[in-house]
């Protein structure tokens, strides 16, 4: 039973990494680069939210405010790469990590300048509700997590699979030069995908807010939610949930049956050993090309 | 304008093309080595501490200017130097001995990160280093017996031959003997970058595969050239130590690691120039903050935090603007009055590359 339950919150927060590690895949499936700033996306969609939402600021309607924040964040994701991100086409990938790297810089002290360095939590309609079931506890909001990320995972894979939109943004990043000679709007294709992965970050941060209080620093699990998005292959919708997933999950059990300060690692020694025996993760997308 | 003629194959490796930048930085050497007559302790100290960031570049810069590979988690490797220091010195080995060992421990902690990592590629060797840089944090902790986990290490002050170099005690003598260290790594750098195995570097860095072609053993040079950058970086880390006196699993963190690599980018990636230029900025931004501060807003509204959004924001626009760094700027304004007037906009075009799938080979 205890072990169930330490399954239980390990899903929920699984769930969460999964999501971050989903925006991590979206752009760099799109377009092959990595955004380290997406945790601390994450952490200013909570944010917006909270702004929104809680009594001392606006004092919106919960369920107002969040399509709002959606909103802003796709906004905000489509500008960083129309005005920043777009300017830099044609330079090396690791020039656009420490752009995105840099943004996050940036993006922690906005967030800390408007509203304060100290925890605050989401005044959420879904938070400290739960749900009993068997002698197990299940928060709404945990509940709530695993569903919005289990549909989201599901609709994201159909979206690339199978809609045109879909296949063109992954064209675009197999070669952008092709990609571009067949008529796709390459530049345009990155933006979309970037509002997509803010509107992706706007959905794990109010998720994760309504799970418990958030600060500006909040947005440093964003490394922990790239060693799952390595974890389950970069480049995988699939992958990135199964990397969140195993690291929520191995997280509580290390916290419960191994010493603290080596259960703190896990993920990180995972995502080694990931690298060194399985260097393109789980789900691997890497193939050789056929002739 | 200057004509360089050429009339033997030295010409092109020298230490300098000609003798008027040799004077110029001839004269730069004289100046620092003065400096300590013209500044107060608390700023010799400032300069004291840009010199051992400019060696922690200079260990990075090796890596990411000159052969083309990231490291998101150099901090681990001075941390390994600085703790490996002060061990070795717990141990009774005077500090001459322990600075250069500290340097090698910290090169062969590179050699095993690099020997499963040569393999991977950009990217993926950003993020093993970055895994890499989070563990040593952790690491710190659970090796408490000899690192002293989260209450951290005590670092002595120097002694060399019997005459101490104490941060507060001593504070010139603590800058001539990081002065003198920092000149001996530029030399040796310098070295480094005119031997083969320094164009080996050049090589690998511009294109792996033609390096291979021309009989560069890939995963050999990789893996020297992440352990000469680590040895430099492992030295940094230790003369970090005695800097700050106490140092824990804190000092550090990734973050430290993020700001090495934002710092050679500022500077000027593949300049040796650049990681000094870099230092300087990481170095003296706080202090130009506070007092612009207190000059232009007389309530003195502290904004916490402002430091690493400034930093932040000035590198975005340097990659933006100037993607060689600051020193590429200068090296473009130089060569505009040198060739006065032929100087053309091309002249530092760089050949653009469009992305294509990793996922595919």
């Amino acid at each position: 039973m205890d072990a169930l339950q330490l399954l239980l919150s390990g899903l929920s927060n699984g769930c969460v990494y999964g999501l971050i590690a989903m925006g991590f895949v979206l752009i760099y499936k799109a377009s092959e680069a990595i955004n380290f700033a997406q945790g601390d996306m994450m952490m200013l969609g909570a944010f917006i939210t909270l702004g929104l939402t809680n009594e001392q600021y606006f004092d919106l309607p919960f369920w107002v405010s969040v399509p709002m924040a959606m909103l802003l964040m796709g906004a905000i994701g489509y500008a960083l790469d129309a005005l920043i991100l777009r300017k830099m086409f044609g330079q090396s990938q690791i020039a656009v990590v420490i752009v995105t790297i840099a943004l996050g810089f940036v993006a922690r002290f906005v967030a800390g300048a408007i509203w304060g360095y100290e925890p605050q939590s989401l005044e959420s309609p879904i938070a400290g509700l739960d749900f009993r079931f068997a002698g197990l506890a299940l928060g709404i909001d945990e509940l709530m997590v695993i569903i919005v990320t289990i549909a989201l995972t599901g609709a994201l894979y159909i979206f690339f699979a199978r809609t045109k939109l879909g296949v063109a943004m992954q064209a675009a990043s197999q070669n952008q030069m092709a990609a571009f000679y067949m008529g796709i709007p390459v530049k345009r294709m990155h933006s979309l995908v970037w509002a997509l992965s803010g509107v992706i970050a706007a959905i794990a941060g109010i998720l994760f807010a309504s799970k418990g209080s958030i600060d500006p620093s909040t947005g440093l699990l964003g490394i922990k939610a790239f060693a799952a998005a390595v974890i389950g292959g970069l480049g995988s919708l699939p992958g990135a949930l199964i990397g969140g997933l195993l690291v929520g999950i191995v997280e509580p059990f290390a916290a419960r049956y191994i010493e603290g300060d080596i259960a703190r690692i896990m993920p990180y020694l995972l995502l080694v050993l990931v690298l060194v025996f399985r260097p393109h993760g789980i789900l691997s997308q890497v193939q050789s090309k056929k002739v | 304008m200057r004509i360089i003629f050429k009339t033997s194959y030295d010409a092109d490796i020298r230490y300098f093309s000609n003798r008027v930048p040799a004077l110029w930085y001839l004269a730069l050497l004289l100046m620092s080595i003065a400096l300590p007559f013209i500044i107060n302790e608390f700023w010799l100290g400032e300069f004291t501490l840009m010199l051992i960031w400019a060696i922690a570049g200079m260990g990075l810069m090796l890596l990411v200017g000159h052969s083309g590979q990231a490291s998101l988690g150099h901090a681990a490797f001075m941390a390994v130097g600085a703790y490996s220091n002060v061990i070795l010195q717990e141990y009774g080995l005077p500090f001459i001995l322990s600075l250069p060992l500290a340097g090698f421990f910290a090169g062969l902690a590179g050699v095993l990160v690099a020997m499963p990592t040569t393999k991977l590629h950009g990217i993926y060797m950003a993020i093993a280093t970055i895994a890499i840089g989070v563990l040593a944090e952790d690491l710190i902790v659970i090796l408490a017996p000899w690192t002293g986990g989260v209450s951290g290490k005590f670092a002595p002050s120097i002694e060399i031959f019997g005459i101490n170099f104490d941060r507060y005690g001593n504070v010139s003598g603590l800058y001539w003997l990081i002065l003198g260290i920092t000149c001996l790594i530029v030399l040796g750098y310098k070295n480094i970058l005119r031997s083969p195995l320094g164009r080996s570097f050049m090589a690998i860095r511009d294109s792996e595969i033609s390096a291979q072609a021309m009989g560069v053993n890939i995963a050999r040079t990789r893996t020297i050239s992440f352990a000469l950058s680590c040895a430099i970086t492992g030295i940094s880390g230790a003369l970090m130590g005695h800097f700050s006196l106490v140092f824990t699993n804190e000092t550090f963190n990734i973050v430290i690691s993020i700001y090495l690599l934002l710092m050679i980018v500022i500077g000027g990636l593949g300049f040796i120039q650049g990681a000094f230029i870099g230092a300087a900025i990481v170095t003296f931004l706080p202090s130009v903050i506070s007092f612009s501060r207190d000059a232009f807003f007389s309530n003195s509204a502290i904004i916490p935090g402002i430091e690493s959004g400034m930093f932040g924001a000035i590198l975005i626009f340097v990659i933006l603007f100037e993607p060689m760094g600051l020193y590429g700027r200068w090296l473009k304004i130089r060569s505009y009055f040198e060739l006065f007037p032929f100087y053309r906009r091309d002249m530092f075009r760089r050949q653009k590359s469009y992305l294509k799938t990793e996922r595919m080979r």
